[in-house]
């Protein structure tokens, strides 16, 4: 006993990496630019422009956290742009942490004119309310974290041609694995389709529930214990299995 | 015979002898005329199963007592806590994340709280940041050591390990009690700040506890760590990669056991952490006892840190007065606020769009990402080993279901 608890001791390790707060140790590399820099996202589209062929980038920028801007990415190239940013030297964003999707309804949005009209006798002016519709579209975000060189966010977005029939974007678990169950939770609250996604099945609803729960237009059910089982065809293989007497 | 692939869903079939992920070798003899198909034995492990930590299920697929597949089925405690956020106010919410990791309420306010923070640009007082670290360490002392409980009684200790565990818990969830009101719901977090202050003689009770607590931990190590069983029934068991960890978005202890060195406590310094001394411990080989051991090496550095937090613990108000908790309107924008929290990376992701409720309200939980890589992990071992290999993710199902 004493033998195997010598070797347990000896087997895990522990870092002195903060002997001092703010040591070195735990700051990135020396010599490489500061991280607000490096991960400034003008900067980072114009580096993933010149990488990826075609990809085309669009900067959203967060007014409440600068420093959690987002890049909205086209989805036929998103995957190509994961992997720029997973194996990138200065880069290096190997930690896919956070995968949600956000729903953006139909928007009107109403904009007032002013405009002076002629009629009998002189000039007068006319307010006019001009109506401007938005399609609405579903959005994928993903927060990329670096573990080697520890900075981050990358906030990456992913966006649907619109809410109803094109509900398509590229699923991400080829490049990040931790997408796989985030991805399937996605798509089974927002109904986002997600092409490429090894294992498109639902996972906190069950299998036979038929509506995206987090979209804001989902109506509640009347009826919450309605809970269509599959207990016919789990029945009908028990039978063949066991065949009882009399049934047959 | 199926051949283990490292990823479901790409799976390849091929020949000759299996290699199991933990580089065994092992063979089966069967009857002629009996495909592998007719083999594989379909087991459905939970939901009411006590080794589940809840109603949680594993659909496993058997050749021999091997595993040949394992798929969790979750869902069973949802609630969609994540619309009532989108119909609750700001503040409305802070209650419902008690419920999400009910073992840890009070790190789970502190993530939201840190993300609402970040979001509006409020202050912590100095006071505050000390009580949330004091609040915050003590749930992870009492996590680990119930995990570490849990653990032991999931591979057939009934009972002792887990009660020796609960007893010390106690201890903390009465001083929870005398400072919060509550025992695990504690809804004691405010964006900028604390609830209240400490009452009279909480801190000299949490002295007394922090100061007995590494006496028990000897007893406990000297009852498990060089336990001859717990090494045969942990060693070489569930290994994952560091490459692996990383990608699949595996955090906390068991990304460190792993030897990756990342906690947010020294990534991010979130909070006052810059202020402490502790180390990061690390695993070498990533199986079930490397994860064991980190975990009551964290327990160790935790004492140091509330003793530390103790002796600095300065004077002055716990909540900055000018931040309004009814009627709170952040400004239009996101944040994504993230935390150590004991069972790995607890993150909030809030869009505002200047109104009372938040329009997105997303909960990032550790145990329900942990649980992603569940079957690479349990491939090829016995279904014994698949309950040793759960029970060291440390999952709370009110948080994977969300």
């Amino acid at each position: 006993m004493s033998k195997a608890k010598g070797k347990s001791k000896g087997r895990a390790k522990t870092t002195a990496s903060a002997a001092a707060p703010r040591s070195t140790s735990t700051d990135a590399p020396t010599g490489s630019p500061p991280v607000s820099d490096r991960l400034a996202p003008g900067q980072l589209k114009a580096q993933i422009e010149a990488a990826v062929e075609g990809a085309r980038i669009e900067v959203v920028l967060n007014p409440a956290v600068p420093g959690q801007s987002s890049l909205v990415v086209d989805p036929a190239h998103a995957v190509a742009v994961a992997r720029f940013l997973r194996d990138a030297e200065d880069l290096k964003l190997d930690y896919c942490s956070n995968v949600t999707g956000v729903d953006w309804p139909d928007s009107v949005v109403e904009e007032k004119v002013v405009h002076p009209e002629r009629v009998e006798g002189g000039e007068r002016t006319v307010e006019e309310t001009i109506r401007h519709r938005h399609p609405g579209y579903l959005e994928v975000v993903y927060h990329l974290y670096s573990i080697p060189l520890r900075h981050g966010p990358v906030i990456l977005r992913q966006r649907t041609a619109n809410r109803v029939d094109d509900t398509r974007v590229a699923s991400l678990t080829p490049v990040y694995r931790s997408a796989e169950f985030q991805e399937r939770e996605v798509y089974d609250l927002y109904g986002v389709h997600f092409t490429g996604h090894p294992d498109p099945r639902r996972i906190l609803m069950w299998p036979e529930f038929e509506d995206h729960p987090m979209r804001k237009d989902y109506v509640e059910p009347d009826d919450y214990e309605y809970e269509p089982t599959p207990n016919a065809e789990v029945l009908g293989k028990a039978r063949r299995h066991y065949p009882m007497e009399g049934t047959e | 015979m199926s051949k283990v692939t490292p990823f479901p869903g790409q799976a390849e079939s091929g020949g000759g002898a299996d290699q199991a992920p933990g580089g065994m070798q092992y063979e089966v003899s069967r009857r002629p005329g009996v495909t592998d198909e007719d083999e594989v034995l379909e087991v459905a492990v939970g939901p009411h199963h006590p080794s589940t930590h809840g109603v949680f299920r594993m659909d496993v697929k058997l050749d021999g007592e091997r595993i040949v597949s394992l798929k969790p089925v979750l869902g069973y405690l949802h609630r969609n806590h994540e619309k009532l956020g989108e119909q609750t106010s700001y503040l409305g919410m802070m209650p419902y994340t008690d419920r999400l990791d009910y073992f840890c309420s009070l790190t789970n306010n502190w993530a939201y709280a840190i993300a609402v923070e970040k979001l509006a640009g409020l202050q912590v007082p100095e006071r505050a940041e000390y009580i949330r670290i004091i609040t915050g360490e003590l749930t992870r002392l009492f996590n680990h050591a119930c995990l570490v409980g849990f653990l032991l009684h999931d591979m057939g200790t009934m009972g002792t390990p887990l009660m020796y565990a609960f007893r010390e818990r106690e201890k903390v969830l009465d001083l929870f009690e005398s400072l919060t009101g509550a025992r695990m719901m504690c809804n004691y977090q405010r964006f900028g700040g604390c609830r209240n202050d400490l009452p009279d003689g909480w801190l000299d009770e949490v002295s007394k506890l922090v100061a007995e607590f590494p006496r028990w931990l000897d007893e406990m190590e000297q009852l498990l760590t060089g336990n001859e069983i717990l090494i045969a029934r942990t060693e070489g068991v569930g290994v994952l990669s560091p490459e692996l960890a990383v990608s699949a978005g595996v955090t906390g202890p068991s990304l460190r056991a792993s030897g990756v060195n990342y906690d947010l406590r020294k990534v991010d310094r979130y909070g006052i952490y810059d202020r402490f001394q502790f180390r990061v411990p690390l695993g070498e080989k990533g199986d079930v006892f490397d994860r064991y051991m980190v975990r009551v090496l964290e327990m160790r550095e935790s004492v140091g840190i509330l003793q530390q937090a103790i002796r600095d613990l300065p004077g002055g108000p716990v909540i900055d007065p000018r931040a309004r908790q009814r009627n709170f309107m952040p400004p239009v924008g996101e944040a994504y606020g993230r935390i150590e929290a004991p069972k790995g990376e607890l993150g909030f992701y809030l869009i505002s769009d200047g109104s009372r409720r938040p329009s997105r309200f997303r909960v990032r939980a550790p145990s329900f990402v942990n649980l992603t890589i569940l079957e690479d992990l349990c491939l090829g071992h016995t279904l014994a080993d698949a309950v040793a290999i759960l029970g060291a993710v440390d999952i709370v199902l009110g948080e994977v279901d969300r």
